[in-house]
């Protein structure tokens, strides 16, 4: 098939309901090019009279069925996106900036240290512009690629830091644009250990086609490792 | 006269000296002259899209093939391909497909369709005309500015499109483009004043609305929703031109800091900018296509010599999708940072737009069955406009479903969608359209209109069919894939490591489908020349056509309102509509039709020769 493989635990779902999309686009494409061939094809016979079996009636048709497709979508969709993440999720901050993607984990203290846009300075080591004087800001971890552990709830809380970038993982079924002035949470769970593709994918500037990042899907145990070893590396 | 009539518009009561002098302004009468700009609009429109096209093929190229160096150019570089992304997408929706199906062929067509001498404001309607043209040159000549075009895309979010700093592109450029398309907002809701004014006040005695033609009622719907759309387009861009030049902050956040420049002013937000714009971008793609929906309309039941299945219905369809398609501007926005629940009253007003759409598909497909049409060129294409119609159009509910947007937001999967229905469907619009009308664009004083080649016209036909299936249904694949938009290479995407990052990967699996792709799009493109050659030809040497070379029944076709034989104005009295239009029937001698300015219902026999006619 050609959709990529999917490591998150909203994502059967959503390629069930897209093939199911698919599937009944793909039979309408089908008798709507049947019925005009064959209509083409046949004699002549005088012209249709019947408005209400020929107009209304298929008409209503659709109406159920797209109607149902609505239905069953939002209910997917409030499934992922009417309520926040749980209160145990694990919590990683998204920065989009022409042209890379930061990850930032708020460390032991579980909170994110403040960021200043003054204070940015790549070229020192802080992309973000953290605030070192903020006393959550110490064992704020920012890496530049994504490590998550499986079956565990994933807060992403998403920034931008110059203009409108699209944080899309395609193998998670997951896209959300990062705003400028704006904080966008998305959650969902990763469920298969693996590398993946983190895209942008709203157009950000010369460089939108190579802001890519990776993500890194581990088993628990081993994602308490990285992050012990980051936390280590960190703390003199 | 033993029937209702409308109002009866002022031009028949004050005969004009003559109607080569149509006003009472001291411009010369050629500039004013409706035809003369129609055919002016429409000669923009071939420029434009023979330099949108170019530019199509330039990103294909560069897509599969990232090293070759464009003559005089060089390589071409991520900013230039950002910028043939963006010229692309401005020229072909806004010099293309909005100004030939309703600035172009509404001039040329629609004052004869209702029984009218002239468009209501002829002074204004040559005055948007140059400022379109002018609009034009503005965006082409923003790529010889430092820096050159802007990059952003034709939605032109910000802060992208707010600070110079952005971007090459992003600054003289980025200013062209937009006092271009205020321009072009301007001309288009001037153009759509004169549209409506002219419906509404200049149509014949007995042209009822249920009369008008379908055309006739897509430009009227099209130009309803244009003073709508393009004012709010006016307005978002004076205040993106404020943001970039008088220091406010309508669409810059506080602390917005890009490539080390920071906005320290007041707090906006883009999404503002994303509300606008899709205010009037949404609408902008059924501006696009209504003047075709209708037109395939009324060709179908002609080439059927039929009536058009459900008429009525099919006013009202025309109607609901100009007024659905104002309220649907949010299913853009799905993953924008929108609330949720927004997104799921977007996604409903999206999809109830999918019904009238397929009524229309409905009646197409009963007006046509079992009718044995005549296959002309302009019919193909009509048939060509349902097929494209519809496997463009089943693909808008999938992409109307926020939980799946999540994943197809701004693939490839959606540039398939909206080039099959917009862009391809709206462009065999405008063929049918051109081959049909083509006697009417032609016809002069001199000497009486010329038909184009009809074996030429069936080459060119299938040629283009299958190249813009050939193009446009593996793009679903390669959307599918993960293929995202707007990126100028596809091929070794380093990763921040250095070495081929996993994104380079994804995209590497749909390098063959997208070689395939740029082999059809070339393909495509060349199938162009057919039409071209065949346009040039028979402009001079195509055969004479009679004054109602298709049987239609439309006034268009009037013998009175072709400029061959114009009458005076002063006898214009004499046309007069006596029946709603496409009055086809079938008797025991064979089809018989009835035009809709003939008095007594005799029957004319069809004749079967098309091109026989001499100049008298």
């Amino acid at each position: 098939m050609w959709l990529p493989a999917d490591a998150s635990a909203h994502g059967p779902a959503l390629d069930h309901h897209l093939l199911l999309n698919l599937w009944i686009a793909l039979a309408l494409l089908a008798v709507a090019h049947l019925i005009l061939l064959l209509g083409l094809l046949a004699r002549r016979h005088p012209a249709q009279k019947n408005l209400w079996r020929i107009e209304y009636l298929p008409l209503a048709l659709l109406a159920i069925l797209f109607a149902t497709l609505t239905i069953k979508a939002e209910r997917l969709w409030a499934a992922t996106r009417y309520t926040g993440a749980s209160l145990t999720a694990l919590q990683v901050e998204v920065t989009g900036v022409q042209f890379a993607w930061y990850f930032r984990y708020p460390g032991l203290d579980a909170t994110f240290g403040i960021t200043r846009p003054q204070l940015v300075a790549p070229g020192e080591g802080n992309p973000l512009g953290i605030d070192a004087t903020d006393p959550h800001s110490a064992d704020d971890e920012v890496t530049s690629e994504l490590v998550l552990p499986t079956n565990r709830e994933v807060d992403l809380r998403l920034n931008a830091q110059d203009v409108i970038h699209g944080f899309s993982i395609p193998e998670l079924r997951l896209k959300q644009n990062a705003v400028p002035g704006q904080t966008i949470h998305i959650h969902f769970t990763p469920t298969t250990p693996g590398t993946y593709a983190i895209l942008c994918t709203q157009l950000c500037g010369l460089g939108h086609y190579r802001m890519n990042a990776t993500l890194r899907i581990l088993p628990p145990e081993q994602f308490a490792l990285w992050l012990a070893s980051k936390q280590k590396a960190a703390t003199p | 006269m033993n029937r209702p009539t409308p109002r009866t518009p002022s031009q028949h009561q004050d005969p004009k000296p003559s109607p080569l002098h149509p006003t009472p302004y001291s411009l010369h009468p050629r500039l004013t002259d409706h035809r003369i700009i129609g055919i002016q609009y429409l000669t923009l429109a071939l420029v434009s899209v023979v330099i949108g096209t170019l530019l199509s093929l330039l990103m294909r190229i560069h897509l599969v093939w990232p090293a070759w160096p464009l003559w005089l150019h060089g390589p071409i570089l991520p900013e230039d391909y950002l910028a043939l992304v963006t010229i692309h997408g401005t020229i072909m929706l806004f010099f293309v497909l909005t100004t030939a199906p309703q600035a172009g062929f509404s001039n040329l067509i629609l004052p004869a369709q209702i029984g009218a001498r002239h468009m209501a404001f002829p002074v204004l309607n040559a005055a948007s005309f140059w400022l379109t043209a002018v609009a034009l040159l503005t965006l082409l000549s923003s790529t010889f500015v430092p820096g050159g075009s802007a990059i952003s895309g034709w939605t032109a979010y910000p802060p992208l499109s707010a600070v110079p700093s952005a971007g090459p592109g992003q600054g003289l450029g980025m200013d062209l483009w937009l006092i271009s398309i205020a321009l072009f907002a301007i001309a288009s809701t001037a153009s759509s004043i004169n549209t409506l004014t002219t419906i509404i006040r200049n149509r014949c005695p007995g042209m009822t609305w249920e009369r008008l033609p379908l055309t006739v009622w897509g430009w009227f719907t099209a130009a309803l929703v244009s003073i709508i759309a393009f004012s709010v387009l006016l307005a978002a861009i004076l205040l993106l031109l404020c943001d970039r030049h008088a220091h406010t902050s309508f669409f810059l956040p506080t602390g917005d800091l890009v490539n080390n420049v920071l906005h320290k002013g007041g707090d906006g937000t883009p999404l503002l900018w994303l509300h606008l714009f899709w205010f009037f971008g949404h609408p902008e793609v059924y501006i696009a296509i209504l003047p075709g929906l209708g037109l395939t309309s009324m060709l179908l039941a002609n080439f059927s010599h039929r009536k058009v299945f459900a008429y009525r219905t099919m006013i009202v369809t025309t109607l609901l999708i100009g007024f659905l398609g104002i309220l649907l501007w949010g299913h853009h926005m799905f993953v924008a940072g929108l609330n949720p629940f927004a997104s799921s009253a977007f996604s409903i007003s999206t999809m109830a737009i999918a019904l009238p759409a397929s009524a229309k598909v409905l009646s197409w497909l009963a007006t046509i069955w079992r009718s044995r049409p005549q296959y002309t060129t302009a019919m193909l294409f009509a048939l060509g406009f349902v097929s494209l119609f519809i496997t463009g159009g089943l693909t808008g509910p999938i992409l109307a479903q926020p939980i799946l947007d999540e994943y197809l937001h701004n693939t490839f999967f959606v540039v398939a969608h909206f080039h099959l229905i917009m862009a391809m469907a709206g462009v065999f619009a405008l063929y049918a359209g051109t081959y049909y009308w083509f006697p009417l664009i032609t016809a002069t004083s001199n000497h009486p209109g010329r038909l184009l080649s009809e074996p030429l016209g069936r080459l060119h036909f299938w040629c283009t069919l299958i190249g813009a299936y050939a193009v446009f249904l593996p793009m679903h694949l390669t959307g599918l894939a993960g293929e995202p938009r707007h990126y100028a290479q596809l091929t070794g995407i380093p990763g921040p490591g250095g070495a081929l990052s996993p994104t380079g990967l994804l995209l590497a699996h749909t390098l063959p489908l997208n070689r395939f792709i740029t082999y059809a799009a070339i393909f495509l493109a060349t199938a162009q020349l057919v039409f071209l050659f065949n346009l040039f030809r028979s402009l001079r040497k195509g055969p004479f056509a009679t004054s109602n070379p298709w049987q239609a029944t439309t006034l268009e076709w009037h013998p009175a309102l072709n400029p061959f034989t114009l009458l005076p104005a002063s006898d214009t009295s004499e046309v007069t509509v006596h029946r709603a239009p496409c009055h086809y029937s079938s008797t025991g001698l064979g089809d018989a039709f009835v035009p809709q300015w003939v008095q007594h219902t005799v029957v004319q026999p069809t004749i079967e020769d098309t091109t026989n006619a001499k100049p008298e």
